[in-house]
């Protein structure tokens, strides 16, 4: 039983990841933040050379916070949290986790 | 060896303000200075001492800045210049076995290094290159349009930003360590100027044929946020210091002239000169703060790379540049036309011109634009002590 419910879990956390890839894809499309085809890009990859410059990370931050209904801590702001994909999901899941939580 | 500031002012003293009339009025590189700061051995005294240098801290090189600046600007702002490059290969160099050598080498031979940032086309944005490495076979080629570099003739090597390849987005940088050997510069531009005259700060088209183990491992993006950008305000700000420190020292020796000569009242000017003093306390105190601020974030990547980092470091270059040009006015309006003359011992005239350069030196506009757009996320959660 266990074991089920923590496959089960699993699987609604994958999901979730996936579902949220997709939307940060979207903004990342949507804004020609990018000089590269996003679609092009695994969730793993350098985002900044991809053509991301720190302008443009501000405006993905304002972004992110509007569509997911968050907002960034100051020990979020560094260059490191937008670099890949899979660093934003990390950021935004923990951050929404936070609002959950409270 | 003597401390690190006392031989900046032996330097600056008997040396550099001798020859800063002839630098400002040739608008050339100001060489008796240069050779006395490396026999003083001041030119590799931040290589660590594994590789042969002093260890000096980057507030060290502030002080030095700062007085040599006192004695001749354009001396000042191309140590400045050097010492941010050799920052750049202490803090991002020791991993590779080239830049090890370098940094030997910068000790040993105390070698000047210049920079070449900024390209023609791209408006002065140093986080965007045209030009792009060419590699192949372990060798690679460069051919930058380099609208600005500083003393380039003078130099016995130039870090060079470009796009890591040509496929590469023009955000996508590196820098790298290119030797005179390895290098052809072309001039492009000359340097006639208002103030500043002894930086060469002339254009040249740079080719640069060397070995790939020159370009250093960590992207040009980090190499910029931790080390290139805080080194550039700090030791600018320091530098700017001096001119303004030395323009206040002008206006309380003209001050006091005219004390001396009426016992029992205060000149006109003595209350200028204490708004003066103001000022410059505000200056010095802006950088001591960001000196600080930088030494608590030195070993930590990530509080150097976060938007509040970015933004003291910004408005440090803003304030001191903005700062920089009022004290050298109010000191104008003290000396009044003794401070305007050109041969007259209490003369800010020159201190004036070189003066207007700093909030063009990377323009302040683009500095403040940028910081505009970190304050649309960026929150002050610093406490009165940081």
């Amino acid at each position: 039983m266990r074991a089920t419910a923590w496959t089960a879990l699993g699987n609604e956390a994958a999901e979730e990841a996936v579902s949220m890839d997709t939307t940060i894809r979207e903004i990342l499309a949507d804004s020609g933040w990018l000089a590269v085809d996003v679609a092009t890009l695994s969730v793993e990859d350098d985002l900044y050379a991809a053509g991301l410059t720190s302008h443009g990370s501000v405006n993905l931050m304002l972004a992110l916070e509007e569509r997911f209904d968050i907002e960034f801590p100051e020990q979020l702001l560094r260059r490191r949290t937008f670099e890949s994909i899979a660093a934003i999901r990390e950021a935004v899941s923990s951050l929404r986790a936070g609002i959950a939580g409270a | 060896m003597n401390p690190l500031p006392q031989r900046a002012r032996e330097v600056g003293g008997q040396v550099a303000a001798r020859h800063a009339d002839a630098v400002d009025r040739d608008a050339r590189f100001p060489a008796e200075a240069f050779a006395a700061l490396a026999d003083a051995r001041l030119l590799g005294a931040m290589v660590p001492r594994d590789f042969g240098g002093e260890g000096a801290t980057l507030a060290d090189i502030a002080a030095v800045c700062h007085e040599l600046a006192q004695h001749c600007p354009s001396t000042g702002m191309i140590y400045a210049m050097h010492q941010i490059q050799v920052a750049c290969l202490v803090q991002h160099g020791q991993q590779s076995a080239w830049h090890r050598t370098l940094l030997e080498r910068l000790a040993a031979e105390q070698l000047l290094l210049a920079s070449a940032t900024t390209e023609a086309g791209i408006g002065g944005d140093v986080r965007s290159s045209s030009c792009a490495v060419e590699a192949s076979g372990g060798r690679f080629r460069l051919e930058k349009n380099a609208s600005v570099i500083s003393y380039g003739e003078a130099a016995d090597g130039i870090l060079v930003t470009a796009r890591r390849t040509p496929d590469s987005p023009a955000s996508d940088q590196v820098i790298v360590a290119v030797l005179k050997d390895d290098c052809r510069l072309e001039p492009t531009i000359g340097w006639d100027t208002l103030g500043m005259r002894g930086t060469c700060s002339m254009g040249y088209r740079l080719t640069a044929e060397a070995g790939t183990e020159q370009i250093l491992p960590l992207p040009y993006a980090d190499i910029s946020a931790r080390t290139m950008l805080p080194a550039t305000h700090i030791l600018w700000a320091s530098m700017w210091l001096g001119i303004a420190t030395d323009a206040v020292g002008r206006a309380r020796a003209f001050v006091r002239s005219e004390a001396r000569k009426k016992p029992g009242s205060t000149p006109p000017g003595a209350l200028r000169l204490a708004e003066a003093t103001t000022l410059l306390n505000q200056m010095r105190a802006g950088i001591v703060g960001a000196v600080r601020q930088y030494e608590e974030a030195l070993d930590d990547a990530d509080r150097l790379t976060s938007m509040g980092f970015a933004v003291a470091m910004n408005t440090l270059k803003v304030g001191a540049a903005q700062t920089l040009v009022r004290i050298v006015e109010q000191a104008l309006l003290v000396c009044g036309l003794n401070g305007y003359r050109n041969d007259s011992e209490y003369s800010v005239a020159r201190h004036l011109r070189d003066a207007h350069s700093a909030p063009l030196m990377i323009s302040n506009d683009r500095i403040l634009g940028n910081t505009a757009n970190l304050l649309l996320v960026h929150k002050d959660t610093m406490g009165l002590f940081g």
